[in-house]
């Protein structure tokens, strides 16, 4: 069961709650997020990590943090959900890993890494999951364009004599 | 009949026996990545039946087969597997690219998405539709038997003088000019875009 109350009084009030229809959402400062969730995880019983994910906030309005990073947690004995966000900048865009939590963050990770180049300390194995392995860019980030810089039409032209 | 000739032989040129046999079994490599894919099952399938057209017999490996059908769009990192399956299939070989992803893109102008097969391995016929009829696809097919009967040879001397790449120009000043203009980030290491000079050596046509 989700208690404010505790994890205030241990990790400091930097913790704020909202809610929007039945989302209940915590903001948590970077630095404490690892023994938050952790706490989360063995305390108040949230034992799955349904999805973790980052959002670019470059030019959006009212915005003052670049990324966001968000862990949807929940709890299977009586489906409770908790989103857990967290928010960090450039150039330190660094967050330890929560695979020694849940193992499902192993995936999930990766696809954070390779849209955002968010690196994930700890992560057993932080490769690229989707694009190429020789892919430099990191294509969910908004000063990215969305037809590339050229990726898409680096390849050899076969013609019909030589194949 | 000619005079002379007994009962069961008649005479014809051997490229035209050899068209005739060509065309009448080509046995496609179905490269189905999307929804054209589903037409394409759809068209094997009893109501349609490729069959009557002596195309029924789909390999799963390129090293069997003679038409690579192209059904759905080509993402970048798929595109070397793409180009690798073209190399492997014997000759004679022909392509079809089907459906509007596979010929230009489609709707999916992103960075992930190759902007038409035929930038990169040569295509012999395009089918429209965003995804085309079975019905389409089998004038397709009917289209590429009289192709295959009018232009083939023997020996398969009609391939060797294909020597330009018949699609778009893989690099268009549109896509080089908006590199050039992006500010890029100073941490963020990306690919360096070609120069315009580079580029029109690549075969790019000024605007």
């Amino acid at each position: 069961m989700f208690d404010l109350a505790i994890l205030q009084s241990r990790f400091g009030d930097q913790i704020t709650e909202s809610t929007f229809r039945d989302n209940h959402r915590i903001v948590v400062p970077a630095h404490s997020l690892y023994p938050i969730l952790e706490c989360l995880k063995t305390e108040q019983g949230f034992d799955a990590l349904m999805e973790l994910t980052a959002v670019d906030y470059l030019e959006y309005e009212g915005a003052t943090d670049r990324y966001g990073v968000v862990y949807v947690l929940l709890n299977t004995v009586n489906s409770e959900r908790l989103i857990v966000k967290t928010m960090i900048n450039p150039p330190q865009l660094e967050l330890p890993s929560v695979y020694p939590l849940w193992k499902s963050a192993d995936w999930l990770e990766r696809e954070v890494y390779d849209m955002f180049g968010i690196v994930f300390p700890g992560h057993p194995d932080l490769r690229r999951i989707l694009m190429p392995e020789e892919f430099t860019a990191f294509p969910l980030r908004k000063d990215y364009p969305l037809k590339g810089i050229g990726e898409r039409h680096n390849f050899p032209v076969i013609t019909r004599a030589e194949s | 009949m000619a005079v002379g000739l007994p009962e069961n032989v008649f005479l014809t040129q051997l490229d035209a026996a050899a068209n005739w046999a060509r065309s009448n079994s080509l046995w496609p490599m179905p490269f189905a990545t999307a929804c054209c894919g589903i037409e394409l099952m759809a068209t094997a399938a009893s109501r349609h039946d490729i069959a009557r057209f002596g195309a029924e017999v789909m390999r799963f490996s390129p090293r069997q087969c003679d038409l690579l059908i192209v059904a759905g769009r080509v993402v970048m990192k798929m595109l070397p597997v793409l180009q690798r399956i073209w190399l492997q299939m014997p000759e004679p070989k022909w392509c079809i690219s089907m459906g509007a992803c596979a010929c230009t893109g489609g709707v999916f102008d992103t960075y992930a998405v190759v902007q038409g097969c035929d930038r990169f391995i040569p295509v012999d016929l395009y089918v429209p539709g965003c995804p085309p009829r079975p019905e389409q696809l089998l004038a397709a097919l009917i289209e590429m038997q009289n192709k295959i009967k009018q232009t083939g040879t023997l020996m398969g001397s009609e391939f060797g003088r294909r020597t330009t790449p018949t699609g778009p120009s893989p690099f268009d000043l549109d896509e080089l000019r908006r590199a050039r203009e992006m500010q890029p980030l100073v941490d963020l290491e990306i690919y360096t875009p070609p120069t315009l000079a580079e580029a029109v050596q690549a075969g790019a046509k000024r605007v």
